[in-house]
């Protein structure tokens, strides 16, 4: 079976550390575009984006809100770039239980950028005329189907740790059930 | 629903330990909008002339700006109101960065705090949950120390802190209150927090704040964001660099200082240095400006990178903005790496940028004069630097002379005599202004210096250009899209305005002109302070973004209120005149409403009665400045003038009463010689 190429809009933002001022207009417009109805209210504390700020050791960074995580990871990253060191998962962009951030103040919910659905640009871009945030959009052709030598990677190392015949086996018996 | 503001307001009782949370009347904020507006009816509602201002009853007011916390752009002011130790007047100081803000998402307007605390503690605002903590560990400790360490033991990384340093708890009469990157400075306020025991108020919000019609006010404000860029983008022609732009005068970007270095004084505001600017310092002091500026910053939701962060060699980083980069300097005759380098001591100690630097150029000038003595400098050192290090300290720790400089020039110059008042030169109402001296009497500036009550001429100038262009061409040019302007007649004085002949300083503007165009000056600059917009993006540039006509509808479609031009130009002009009445209730008078007498050498008596008496007349006050009963009448101050009459500061007939009060307290601190 030979994959199929699909053409898909990629949005990115860039996010240039070196130009935020840190004055906090991209958490501000962003809780109030998602407030319901729209712009009635706003509170920086519902934002899908943070500013990490630690302004007397220079640290600015903006950091999306991603998926959501159940469950913290096994272990934690602190990054020093610079001679700065960061918080703990400082660049992670995961509502998780280790943390307060990307979730609603009041019912705790978890917080997921949309790019400003229906926007032009995000907001966050739109507001932030020093530059700190743009947006890029570009089209890419991507394979839509799963490559069949990823199958056979994965059953490799099955068939490596059980031998094949369990393989087969448990395949076949698999295969009966459905 | 309360829109735009939260409806409540914090009571602070340090006496008793007591905290409330109490309900706002609506109609305050229709009839006073908010900021510096309600803050004023507070004071005149509870501080009675007779209450000190080290008194347990004098209060401090952390008052947030009505639209602070919505998505106008740098609408992030907090005003912070009391009774001045030095002007022993209202202060109303205001700082920008992000405290305004987070004090509205976490539910209220207004701190307001009186009483006393026995010991030194801090104010720990989260939410609902609010409470009064042991400071005592943080006794001593600097202002942006402080702010640090708190955070960390709340374990609160986005807590905002106001603190004051060791000159606030030490009373000095120009202590500031510092909040990251901003600071209300002026008055001496971080005395009266001092005084109160209070070392810090943290804050941290996580509600909303609402807006009546979403959609009108997000149209506005995306036309401001649109017009910032436009002006970004163009530079006004024909005036210096640092009245082009918007913002706060921009000097941590600006690298060439030649305007203000040739055109200020230096020392204690007395020498001009007219040809000093060269290849060389240009290049020394862009290397200093260079190698210690980390970043270009701003405050909540602006986009015009005012302050800078700043770390010299061997010290711990602070942030910086505006003149500060340059009064340590010039005080000191010395250079910019020096003025970054105290600065950050001073910072940390919490004193006024403006005030400090000039004191200590005072002390040093009296004692070049021979009228303060070695036996009042034991220990310092010889060089200037150094002397100014020294100097610093023993005032922020009131010890020896530095127990009389901490009062200000004007009180410690009473306390010294021996002719050391002639040296406390450059004071309005007994503060310290722009080290400036010019030629010729400027009859608009003569106006704003007289009867500025925020004391400052940065806090009351702008809009109308400070100079004629020099061809009608430009000038037309410029008149094209002013339309900041409330009224054609302004374009009209700015097209006939030249720089000789009949239409030229100090005769044109005429009298009747300059009334008209200050009280638009001022106007701008209380309605910012009472909706918490910063002065960068209204009232000080040429061309603002805001403006008296598109304030209203911020005003309708943010906070609910029906708000026209002519409702607002009555609103700030009542809580204008209320700022006068808790002054004149304090015994300010005409006597007291006069520039520095060098500022300018060509002065022109006659002319200058003739201005104050008809801008007094068309402001609706009377020959000593006080606000008449009719015009009172007219505001709906009644309550005023009944208080007048009450104190015979007014008479049924309402003549001006000519009584002279003059405070206990001054004439107390006006004898007595200087003890080490």
């Amino acid at each position: 079976m030979k994959a199929e190429k699909k053409k898909k809009i990629i949005k990115t933002i860039k996010i240039n550390v070196d130009k935020c001022n840190g004055c906090r207009a991209c958490e501000m417009i962003c809780s109030a575009f998602h407030a319901a109805p729209k712009y009635s209210s706003n509170n920086p504390a519902r934002s899908r984006i943070r500013v990490i700020r630690e302004p007397l050791n220079d640290m600015y960074v903006p950091v999306y809100a991603g998926e959501y995580a159940a469950a913290e990871c096994a272990g934690r990253d602190k990054y020093t770039i610079d001679g700065k060191e960061y918080d703990e998962c400082a660049f992670c962009r995961a509502s998780c239980p280790s943390r307060g951030e990307f979730k609603e103040p009041d019912s705790g919910l978890p917080l997921k950028c949309d790019m400003c659905e229906g926007e032009e640009e995000p907001l966050c871009v739109k507001w932030c005329t020093v530059d700190a945030l743009t947006c890029e959009e570009r089209e890419e052709e991507v394979d839509e189907e799963v490559k069949m030598e990823n199958i056979e990677i994965g059953l490799a190392s099955m068939v490596d740790k059980y031998g094949l015949e369990k393989v087969m086996d448990t395949v076949a018996r698999m295969s009966k059930k459905d | 629903m309360r829109y735009a503001e939260t409806g409540f307001n914090l009571e602070i009782d340090l006496t008793r330990g007591n905290i409330e949370r109490v309900a706002t009347d609506p109609k305050d904020t229709e009839l006073y909008l908010g900021g510096l507006g309600t803050n004023a009816k507070i004071i005149w509602d509870r501080v009675p002339p007779e209450v000190e201002p080290f008194s347990p009853e004098n209060l401090l007011i952390f008052g947030t700006g009505l639209l602070c916390g919505t998505p106008a752009t740098g609408c992030n002011r907090t005003i912070v109101t009391t009774i001045s130790p030095q002007t022993r007047l209202m202060a109303f100081s205001m700082m920008g960065g992000f405290f305004a803000p987070e004090l509205k998402y976490a539910g209220y307007d207004k701190v307001i705090l009186r009483g006393k605390s026995p010991d030194l503690v801090y104010l720990w605002i989260n939410n609902d949950k609010v409470e009064i903590r042991d400071a005592s560990h943080l006794k001593g400790k600097g202002a942006v120390e402080t702010a640090e360490i708190i955070k960390k033991e709340l374990k609160e990384p986005k807590a905002q802190v106001a603190a004051i340093g060791l000159a606030g708890e030490n009373r000095v009469f120009f202590a500031s209150i510092e909040q990251g990157r901003s600071s209300a400075s002026r008055g001496g306020i971080g005395a009266v927090m001092g005084d109160k025991g209070l070392k810090a108020i943290v804050v941290r919000g996580t509600k909303d704040i609402n807006l009546a019609r979403p959609a009108e006010f997000m149209e506005l404000c995306n036309e401001v964001l649109k017009y910032i860029k436009f002006r970004n983008d163009n530079p006004i022609p024909g005036v210096m660099p640092i009245l082009a732009g918007l913002g706060s005068p921009q000097e941590m970007k600006v690298h060439d200082e030649k305007w203000h270095t040739e055109n200020f004084m230096w020392g204690n505001s007395r020498t001009r240095r007219k040809d000093f600017w060269s290849k060389e310092i240009a290049t020394e002091w862009m290397r200093t400006m260079d190698s210690m500026r980390k970043r270009l910053i701003s405050c909540y939701n602006c986009p015009m990178t005012c302050g800078a962060t700043i770390q010299p060699p061997g010290l711990p980083t602070y942030m910086m903005k505006c003149f500060t980069k340059l009064t340590y300097t010039m005080a000191a005759m010395s250079d910019l790496e020096f003025g970054l380098g105290i600065a950050q001591s001073a910072t940390e100690y919490g004193v006024d940028g403006f005030s400090a630097p000039q004191v200590m150029a005072f002390a040093l000038e009296l004692y070049e004069a021979g009228i303060l003595k070695d036996e009042h400098f034991p220990g310092m050192p010889s060089d200037n630097n150094g002397r100014f290090y020294w100097l610093l300290d023993r005032i922020v720790r009131r010890e020896g002379i530095g127990d009389v400089l901490a009062n200000g020039t004007y009180w410690a110059a009473k306390e010294i005599g021996n002719g050391a008042e002639a040296y406390a030169h450059n004071n309005i109402k007994k503060h310290e202004q722009l080290p400036l001296k010019l030629s010729m009497l400027n009859p608009i500036y003569f106006l704003m210096y007289c009867t500025g009550e925020k004391i400052n001429i940065t806090q009351i100038e702008g809009q109308f250009p400070q100079a004629p262009f020099p061809t009608r061409e430009e000038r037309e040019e410029f008149v094209k899209d002013w339309i900041q302007v409330p009224d054609d007649k302004f374009k009209q004085i700015f097209l006939d305005w030249e720089l000789r002949g009949e239409k030229s300083l100090p005769l044109y503007p005429t009298v009747q002109m300059c009334c008209d165009i200050v009280d638009w000056q001022e106007r701008m600059h209380y309605i910012d302070d009472a909706l918490g917009m910063c002065a960068g993006l209204s009232s000080f540039p040429l061309k603002p973004p805001y403006h008296i006509h598109n304030y209203p509808k911020f005003i309708s479609s943010g906070a609910g209120i029906d708000m026209d031009e002519a409702k607002l130009t009555q609103a700030a002009k009542r809580y204008r005149t209320l700022v006068r009445a808790n002054n004149t209730r304090r015994g300010m008078r005409r006597k007291d409403e006069k520039p520095p007498e060098d500022h300018w050498k060509k002065r022109f008596p006659e002319l200058e009665k003739e201005l104050l008496d008809t801008y007094y007349k068309f402001k609706g006050w009377n020959d000593q400045g006080i606000p008449t009963k009719e015009s009172l009448y007219e505001m709906g101050l009644d309550f005023v003038s009944e208080d007048f009459v009450k104190r015979g500061i007014l008479t049924d007939s309402e003549e001006a009463s000519t009584k002279e009060t003059q405070s206990k307290k001054e004439k107390e601190q006006g004898e007595g010689g200087v003890t080490t």
